[in-house]
């Protein structure tokens, strides 16, 4: 390292006036945007009225704000430290919530903790990807060559997987997967494994299907040909899609989407909220709250490109990659692209343990971004 | 230092590889979004307005049945009962067993709810109970949250003032069937009634009315959010009757316990003015559906209180048809009104030798005296000389055994034999079966109603048909006016000599019904008994003194009588068949007497009080 270079690197601690001065509002005033977005969109689906839920929903992203902004501030070479026994946490969840947790259609996904039905797999996401970022932030070229060094992630990756997926959570154990999976591309990994990969991935679809549970079977079924029970497992697909035809261009009006509020179009307030503005704002709202969207996922890839260290960098982009693909499944699942599985959006559902979730993301997010210049012991433990 | 910008350099590439692929994941959502919000808009758009609007019809009031002076004798009353929408609870049956446990429901009355619960989508409100009363309501409501899916209202139901004194005429409603609904929809409303008998299945159509719609916005579970639009229906048409229900309660009554039926019938225009048939029945039983023990009890009665005697009773007319024999005998210029028969008490014809009902005979009896004495050996030799084929052609112009056009269903046309009938039979028309029929007696049946029908054209010449309908809607219908009918072409002088004869029957010395004579001073009857044997009465029998008197009640014959008046200007014809009455004479002309006494009191085809003052008479 060039002395130029070094003077570059910021002190192992500053301040936390600077701190506070590193953060990006801008991105932090996008977030609140978009927390806003859910207000308006609770709002209407309470029939006009703030309670019950856009009043809470507003409460809980104060504290969320509040935790992210706490968590931007801790030292990033501090997580980093931490990743693993955060790793460790969220698997020893889950085998909790196998073990006592309760859920809803014979899938156990919750827990209580400190008063709040909480869903581990959701924690698991973020610790996973802080411990694959942890893994690979020493990792060379050369020794991302190196199979024996790929497998530990590999299985880091495959535990959690199996667990979400054993619930049963289906979408879950699929974000769970893609999100450590392109923390592997990310790092380096060869470009015939990542082919291989894929590869694998597809031969293994038949055997998954076989071991699907009736109900997620019976969505792919219904995914594929909806009005084939059109009152039954077709219902949400179909009336979701009704939904945002008929809002056409310029939607029906704020609070005037019948099939939202005559109850038409199922749990409105949580995965099908985009729906709900969709028929309310038309194609030109929903294409500017997806616009929005695009822009806190881009704003994250951008922070991790900014960032001085492997660990940031991953960190960063595995982040927004988790929070790309809640968008990706739960628009695709509402538009009826993609078999439909509780996934909400995140920061406009209904939901306070997802919000936080979502936030302690971000927090990290920031984090990463406050301290992207910061000296951290890179390539200092070579093998 | 290399490795470390190698490392960085893979990073960045790889992290701007995933952002275009999250770009172009997000193009694709807009694109399926457009696909879908514009594209298909349209489509969608219908489906999410078929989603909110919920047409529902309206069910139409029925319209009424009133009298000829706007007396209703069928009308609409409120009636609360409980409705059952299976879509809104979540166990039908745990519903039904709570509601059954506050309401007692009967095993009948359940089998109907799960028939219709079956027939019926899950939206469509089934009927549990009608005709609630006050306490069974406030029970119901109390108890409404163990009883999802039960919901109270008000709808009409048919209401019969004059309950069985009119119900012959009237007819019955009922619950629809599944031809009905497939007929017309509106009748899968709760509450619908589809006329089953008389005028009420008659005049249906124009009773029913139409069904109106309203388009109400409902939310995904069916709840009523707001009405957007409203098609009132057409009420059901208002009909007026000829019927004078105060004469047919009037005539009602002097029947008396006798298994019997009248026509009263205003003989210029064919109006029936009453219809009486005695025993009758309740028709508002029929609007709840009727139970086993009643049915029977109505089935098993030999007096049959279900039938329509007037309309659909088959009787041997008796002497009552030998008007119509003298006619077909004038016509036939095989008699005049003055040639003679001598009646020895007996014809005898070939090795058979038919009686007069006299046996000591009548001696030398013309047209009039015929008629006046009911001379058995007159008609017979009068039919004899005629034919069976003129006598029937002659009472098929009088309105004997043709259809009639008259507004009930179910009314028999009657028979009159042909000597063709009984060749298509492959049997052979012998003379005797002419002789016999020249006393109404033989193969012939007839009802009341043509029998009045009959007299009615004696009595004016004129070819009126009977009916029931005054007006509908307000419209008066033709048939009101002596004019619309055309005369039958019936010489004047032959009618005249037949009238003669009846007007001897009643007012002569020694004519056969002296009972009927009308104690005014100004005004008389004419008219002509029959008394019909139910079965054959031997020679050993009529040797051995034979009284009618002594049988059982189902043995003894039938007494008919038939008549107008006033004589001189014929207005009102009456027929009368008492079953198993004994003598004309003696059993139904003083009956008749009186009933067209009161008639004559009532002058209901003069009186042109309107309906509004006559209903206010009624009312007070």
């Amino acid at each position: 390292m060039s002395v130029m270079e070094r003077r570059l690197i910021r002190e192992t601690s500053f301040g936390l006036t600077s701190k506070l001065w590193q953060i990006s509002w801008i991105y932090v005033v996008l977030l609140c945007a978009l927390a806003s977005v859910g207000y308006v969109a609770l709002y209407s689906a309470a029939g006009g009225d703030p309670a019950p839920y856009a009043s809470r929903h507003i409460l809980r992203f104060g504290f969320g704000l509040t935790l992210m902004l706490s968590i931007a501030l801790v030292d990033i070479r501090f997580i980093a430290r931490v990743s693993w026994l955060a790793y460790a946490g969220g698997v020893v969840l889950l085998i909790l919530v196998l073990k006592m947790g309760h859920g809803a259609k014979g899938a156990q996904r919750w827990l209580d903790l400190g008063g709040m039905a909480w869903q581990p797999s959701e924690l698991m996401k973020i610790a996973l990807v802080l411990a694959l970022a942890a893994w690979f932030h020493k990792a060379s070229w050369e020794r991302m060559g190196n199979p024996l060094f790929l497998i530990p992630p590999a299985l880091a990756v495959l535990l959690p997987v199996v667990l979400i997926l054993k619930e049963p959570n289906l979408g879950t154990a699929v974000i769970t997967g893609v999100v450590g999976a392109t923390i592997f591309v990310a790092a380096g990994l060869r470009w015939w494994k990542i082919v291989l990969g894929i590869g694998a991935m597809g031969a293994a679809l038949p055997i998954i299907y076989r071991n699907l549970h009736d109900y997620q079977r019976q969505r792919i079924t219904t995914f594929l040909n909806p009005e084939s029970d059109p009152l039954g497992a077709g219902y949400n697909i179909i009336q979701s899609k009704i939904a945002l035809g008929s809002g056409g261009m310029w939607g029906k009006g704020f609070l005037e989407g019948t099939q939202g509020h005559l109850n038409f179009l199922p749990e409105k307030q949580t995965d099908f909220i985009f729906t709900m503005l969709a028929e309310e704002f038309g194609l030109v709202g929903s294409l500017a709250l997806m616009g929005l969207l695009l822009t806190i996922v881009i704003g994250g890839l951008i922070m991790a490109l900014r960032c001085r260290h492997q660990f940031g960098r991953l960190v960063a982009l595995g982040i927004s990659m988790n929070f790309f693909m809640y968008i990706l499944v739960n628009l695709a699942m509402v538009m009826g692209a993609i078999p439909v599985g509780g996934v909400p959006l995140p920061l406009v559902s209904h939901g306070g343990t997802a919000m936080i979730t979502v936030m302690i993301g971000f927090g990290l997010l920031m984090s990463v971004h406050v301290h992207r210049d910061v000296e951290f012991g890179e390539g200092r433990d070579e093998i | 230092m290399k490795r470390d910008t190698q490392r960085t350099g893979v990073f960045t590439r790889r992290a701007l590889l995933i952002g275009g692929a999250q770009i172009a994941a997000f193009g694709a959502l807009a694109a399926q979004l457009y696909q879908v919000q514009v594209v298909q808009g349209a489509r969608y758009s219908t489906l999410a307005e078929t989603n909110r609007i919920s047409a529902r019809l309206i069910a139409p009031p029925r319209g009424r049945l009133l009298d000829r002076f706007g007396v209703p004798v069928a009308g609409n009353k409120l009636n609360w009962r409980a409705l059952l929408i299976a879509e809104q609870t979540s166990d039908v049956a745990a519903t039904l067993e709570n509601f059954s446990s506050i309401v007692p429901l009967a095993d009948h009355e359940r089998a109907r709810i799960e028939r219709e619960l079956r027939r019926h989508r899950r939206f469509i409100p089934v009927t549990i109970r009608e005709f609630l009363s006050w306490e069974d309501m406030a029970r119901i409501e109390v108890n409404a949250p163990d009883l999802p899916g039960i919901l109270v209202d008000v709808g009409t139901t048919r209401l019969y003032p004059f309950g069985p004194t009119l119900a012959h005429i009237v007819g019955y409603v009922a619950p629809p069937n599944d031809a009905d609904v497939a007929e017309d929809t509106m009748f899968a409303l709760p509450g619908m009634r589809v006329g089953r008998a008389g005028v009420e299945k008659y005049h249906d159509r124009n009773l029913r009315g139409r069904a109106g719609a309203v388009q109400l916005e409902v939310n995904a579970t069916g709840r009523v959010i707001r009405e957007l639009d409203r098609q009132e229906g057409t009420q059901g048409q208002d009909i007026q009757l000829t019927i004078d229900s105060e004469l047919q309660k009037s005539v009602l009554s002097r029947l008396g316990d006798e298994s019997a039926s009248a026509v009263v019938m205003d003989a210029r225009n064919g109006e029936v003015l009453a219809m009486v048939t005695n025993p009758s029945f309740d028709p508002s039983l029929f609007n709840s559906g009727v139970s086993q023990t009643q049915w029977q009890e109505w089935t098993k009665n030999r007096r049959a209180p279900l039938i329509n005697k007037a309309a659909s009773g088959l009787y041997a007319p008796g002497s009552t048809f030998k008007m119509a024999v003298a006619l077909a005998g004038l016509e036939a210029k095989v008699i005049t009104a003055f040639d003679t028969v001598s009646c020895p008490g007996y014809l005898d014809f070939g090795d058979r030798r038919f009686h007069c009902w006299s046996k000591y005979g009548h001696g030398s009896v013309d047209l009039k005296g015929g008629l006046k004495y009911s001379c058995d050996v007159y008609f017979y030799e009068v039919a004899r000389r005629t034919g069976i084929d003129r006598i029937a052609a002659m009472s098929n112009r009088l309105g004997l055994g043709v259809p009639l056009d008259i507004e009930l269903p179910g009314t028999r046309k009657g028979f009159i034999p042909t000597r063709g009938w009984r060749i298509r039979q492959g049997k052979a028309w012998n003379i005797g079966d002419t002789i016999v029929s020249g006393i109404g007696q033989g193969y012939m049946q007839l009802t009341p109603l043509s029998l009045a029908t009959y007299t009615a054209r004696l009595a004016t010449g004129r070819a009126v048909q009977p009916h029931l309908t005054r007006s509908i809607g307000g419209v008066l219908q033709p048939g009101a006016k002596p004019e619309d009918w055309p005369l039958m072409g019936i010489p004047e002088r032959d009618l005249h000599a037949v009238r003669d004869g009846m007007f001897a029957v009643v007012n002569e010395t020694s004519g056969t019904a002296p009972l009927a004579r009308l104690p005014l001073p100004t005004v008389q009857m004419a008219g002509k008994t029959g008394s019909v044997q139910v079965r054959n009465v031997t020679r050993e029998q009529r040797e051995k003194g034979y009284k009618s008197d002594n049988l059982p009640w189902e043995f003894r014959p039938h007494a008919l009588f038939v008549c107008f008046a006033p004589y001189d200007a014929p207005r009102y014809a009456v027929s009368l068949v008492v079953e198993h009455g004994n003598a004309g004479a003696a059993a139904a002309a003083p009956i008749a007497r009186d009933i067209m006494m009161d008639v004559l009191n009532r002058d209901p085809a003069a009186r042109r009080d309107g309906p509004a003052a006559r209903v206010a008479e009624v009312k007070s």
